[in-house]
């Protein structure tokens, strides 16, 4: 391919991409995302393959591997074009059948189709299964239509026109950042620093050279939304980047990722590849004498590197240890030369800004907050997966409509939102609308947006605890509050756990939570204590009981719980003796059993197989 | 010039003079672990925080470490409010149950007004100041030791564990040391405190480490090894040793 010369070069080129693609032509996608990936995706894909090689099929029906659609609970799953139609948990039997439906009448294979667990209707749409309705894919939405391997799927997307119109347009610089501004996006890492505002700190520094930084260096348990972004789409990203850098005068950018991630390295290194190749990064794009060039940068998965300062020394080549600001990136960032770093969502949502302009963009979300945000929703909850949603939505709705309710009828107790340094929001609060402010009123934050799903069997002090126990592990240890505050923290909380706590803990683990928020060098230290500071906001009960009765409500501290069996319910069936790990349970078959409590480990595993619930846990 | 304002002292300092500069300057005393003059700021022991707002900040203030924060146009410094207090309290609290036998830390929990002790204590002892690592690299022009690990398991090391060459046993590293220096200026009769030589089997590191105390023979205590683990501790030659002195 040779290298696009102009901006009408492009234009040309994607209409050539557009035309060499009948939009009639069947097309099955199947999202081959890390969720569905490990359901089994590629079996899928490999199956339809066979499957129109056998018919001869091959060069009528297109397949295709795309980023993550997000509903990883149904996994795998796949839309036939041109139709949309949405098959879920697919598997490789079922490719028979689904190359069979494409090609005779399109007719659906309706055990695929989605059913709705209420009215068992199958539903055939994406759009009309109630954990997409609600949500609004601005960044996702192409995920389930493009090969992330392929610029052309991008191109024909309408990949790039935000950024032939920025350089076709000659837009100065300050212009952008005007429209980024009073787009109201805020940064998307966590934090929520007016983005605008930040470039145009940027473009205020006289120093050059300037560097931009995608941070893809997300380490909170349980959150995949950059990964999923990066590997699904990695061109947004660079599109994003490359107008940041036009807007800003920068000449080098930075996308640091964690190398747990190989499929998105893998998958922005091919993109990097191509829009190279394509003359969309380089020197003189488009021949408008702008130069910008992308480097990866792999990080070795250390937490504290998605803290700015950190993530730079982490490039220079140091430890990635923060040093306090300011001076701000901004100010003295990489190679102490001013420098900005935004999160990949924030970088993604750029293009879409610059298209659909950024009243659009303002028009969505809240007063304060803009935009969409995306979260990775896990837990207890029946429909785990990435979803993106208007801020202001409530808690009810993403738990109870697109989250689809807790399982097994069990009874909503707490969401912990914004990863581990994040807070537990209790039930109470399940109309709290999520955007910036009223997260951080109730205690919790944005963060990049995690949101664990508990029930009624979580005991909250454990999840402090395990909480702790993270931040302790990945806290840096440069800052003396921060490395002693999580240690002590954690120490007083498995104190609490085993039944040995004092009430005086409590005041205690208020008083550190208090100095580690108000002295920690960096955003880790300082939100390290949310999880113990809202945890006993909303749960002191829970801590209490703990204390005064020795006892776990939820039944979960193994210190303070007993298994027994309850001999007048046993009826003898010995599931239980089967799946005891220590020989724990004595009695005959048909006869009741009883638990030598010597022996038991309290695992929980013949709670879960009993049937007529002769297992009692007090 | 930068025009700030300390504890309601209009003040104008050069450009590049660091607010904990500035405010020992007019006299206003900051407690700190983990800065010396000469060496670069390095913001880890947190002692220095101050609350810092600005005149346009509409009353919010931050509370930012001193020794870092360079001064400003417009800064507004509290060195002394109840907040600040109320956190060096707390930190101190929690220095002397990590480093109980430093009389550094002593001092400095006495004369801020720390007076309950809730945390179990825990001997660390190293404080993770970074003063001798900083001292090492830029005094000595050495840079035989560094940090380690991370968390609750980073320490003060040297490259694999092993004594390197650019160690030239100059005892840089045990003078500015903040938690041990009553130990390594060797045993004397006056020190109540520490005596670490005398008392303690362990020292800097839990156990004898050659970053920490490397002289062996031990100039400052002037005999050989008498805090190594495996060596046995002879009271009477430290005894005599100090007496000698």
């Amino acid at each position: 391919m040779p290298k696009l010369e102009s901006i009408l070069d492009l234009e040309q080129f994607r209409d050539v991409c557009l035309k060499d693609r009948d939009a009639q032509k069947p097309c099955l996608t199947v999202c081959a995302g890390s969720g569905c990936t490990a359901s089994g995706a590629h079996d899928v894909i490999a199956g339809l393959k066979k499957n129109l090689e056998k018919l001869g099929l091959a060069d009528k029906i297109d397949v295709k591997s795309t980023g993550c659609h997000g509903f990883c609970e149904k996994g795998p799953v796949m839309i036939v074009w041109p139709d949309g139609v949405f098959y879920n948990r697919v598997t490789s039997r079922d490719a028979a059948a689904i190359v069979a439906s494409a090609t005779n009448g399109r007719k659906p294979v309706e055990k695929l189709l989605y059913q709705d667990p209420q009215t068992g209707e199958r539903v055939l749409h994406e759009n009309d299964v109630p954990f997409y309705a609600r949500q609004q894919r601005v960044l996702f939405g192409n995920n389930g239509r493009i090969d992330p391997r392929q610029i052309e799927d991008y191109l024909r997307v309408g990949g790039y026109k935000a950024l032939a119109k920025v350089l076709g347009n000659k837009t100065p610089g300050e212009d952008i950042v005007e429209e980024i501004k009073k787009s109201g996006l805020r940064g998307r890492g966590g934090a929520g620093f007016p983005t605008g505002v930040k470039w145009a700190a940027l473009r205020a520094n006289p120093a050059t050279p300037k560097y931009i930084i995608c941070n893809a260096d997300e380490g909170d348990p349980g959150a995949f939304m950059d990964r999923s972004l990066l590997e699904g789409n990695p061109h947004s990203i660079i599109e994003g980047m490359i107008i940041g850098a036009y807007a800003l005068g920068a000449t080098i950018g930075y996308v640091y990722v964690r190398a747990e991630y190989p499929l998105a390295v893998e998958h922005l290194r091919v993109a990097l590849r191509q829009a190279e190749e394509f003359g969309l990064l380089g020197q003189n794009i488009f021949g408008t004498g702008f130069n910008f060039r992308i480097k990866v940068v792999q990080g070795a998965g250390a937490f504290v590197c998605g803290e700015e300062t950190a993530l730079i020394a982490s490039i220079e080549g140091r430890v990635g240890e923060p040093t306090p600001r300011p001076p701000f990136p901004v100010q003295r960032g990489l190679w102490g030369k001013p420098t900005i770093i935004n999160n990949v969502k924030t970088w993604a949502s750029v293009p879409q800004i610059i298209n659909r302009g950024a009243g659009w963009y303002a028009s969505i979300g809240t007063e304060r907050s803009k935009g969409t945000m995306v979260f990775s929703l896990v837990g207890k909850i029946n429909n785990t997966g990435l979803v993106e949603v208007p801020m202001g939505i409530t808690l009810r709705e993403m738990i109870y409509i697109i989250g689809g309710g807790i399982p097994k009828g069990k009874e909503l107790k707490a969401v912990q939102i914004g990863g581990p340094s994040g807070g537990c929001i209790p039930a109470s609060l399940i109309d709290l609308p999520i955007d910036y402010e009223e997260l951080t009123k109730a205690g919790s934050m944005m963060g990049s947006g995690g949101m664990v799903v508990m029930d009624e069997t979580t005991c909250m002090v454990d999840v402090a605890r395990y909480f702790m126990e993270f931040l302790e592990e990945e806290s840096c240890g440069k800052c003396f509050p921060c490395r002693e505050g999580t240690q002590r923290l954690r120490e007083i909380l498995e104190r609490i756990c085993a039944g040995k706590g004092k009430e005086e803990d409590l005041e205690v683990l208020t008083d550190l939570a208090w100095v580690m928020k108000e002295t920690s060098l960096c955003g880790l230290g300082q939100t390290a204590a949310n999880p113990v500071l809202t945890t006993l906001r909303y749960f002191k009960d829970e801590y209490l009981a703990h204390i005064r009765e020795h006892r776990c409500p939820a039944k979960v501290c193994k210190e303070l719980i007993v298994y027994s069996i309850e001999p007048t319910v046993c009826d003898g069936c010995h599931a239980c003796v089967a799946v005891c790990a220590t020989d724990a349970i004595l009695g005959e078959k048909k006869k009741s059993h009883q638990i030598d409590s010597g022996k038991c480990i309290k695992c929980g595993a013949c709670l879960e197989v009993c049937q007529p619930k002769a297992v009692l846990v007090s | 010039m930068a025009k700030l304002k300390i504890n309601g002292i209009d003040l104008e300092v050069e450009r590049g003079t660091s607010v904990l500069e500035a405010a020992r300057f007019l006299g206003i005393p900051i407690p700190t672990l983990c800065h010396d003059d000469g060496l670069t700021p390095y913001g880890a022991c947190r002692l220095c925080v101050v609350e810092v707002g600005s005149a346009n900040g509409n009353g919010r203030t931050k509370m930012l470490s001193a020794c870092t924060l360079p001064a400003e146009d417009g800064l507004i410094v509290q060195t002394h409010s109840a907040k600040v207090e109320k956190a060096r309290r707390l930190l101190l609290e929690m220095y002397v149950a990590t480093c109980p036998q430093s009389k550094t830390i002593q001092d400095l929990a006495s004369k801020y007004g720390m007076r309950q002790e809730r945390l179990a204590p825990k001997h660390d002892n190293c404080i993770q100041c970074g003063l001798c690592v900083r001292m090492c690299e830029e005094q000595m022009m050495a840079g035989a030791i560094g940090f380690a690990g991370r968390g609750a398991k980073r320490r003060v090391s040297r490259p694999f564990d092993m004594t390197s060459s650019l160690c030239r046993q100059c005892g840089a590293c045990m003078y500015i040391c903040p938690v041990c220096e009553l130990r390594c200026h060797g045993a004397s009769a006056e020190s109540t405190l520490c005596n670490g030589c005398l008392n303690f089997a362990t020292v800097c590191m839990q156990s004898y480490d050659d970053a920490m105390c490397f002289l062996d023979p031990c100039h400052a205590c002037e005999i050989g090894g008498p805090l190594r683990s495996d060596v046995p501790v002879k009271l009477s030659a430290v005894k005599s040793a100090a007496q000698e002195k």
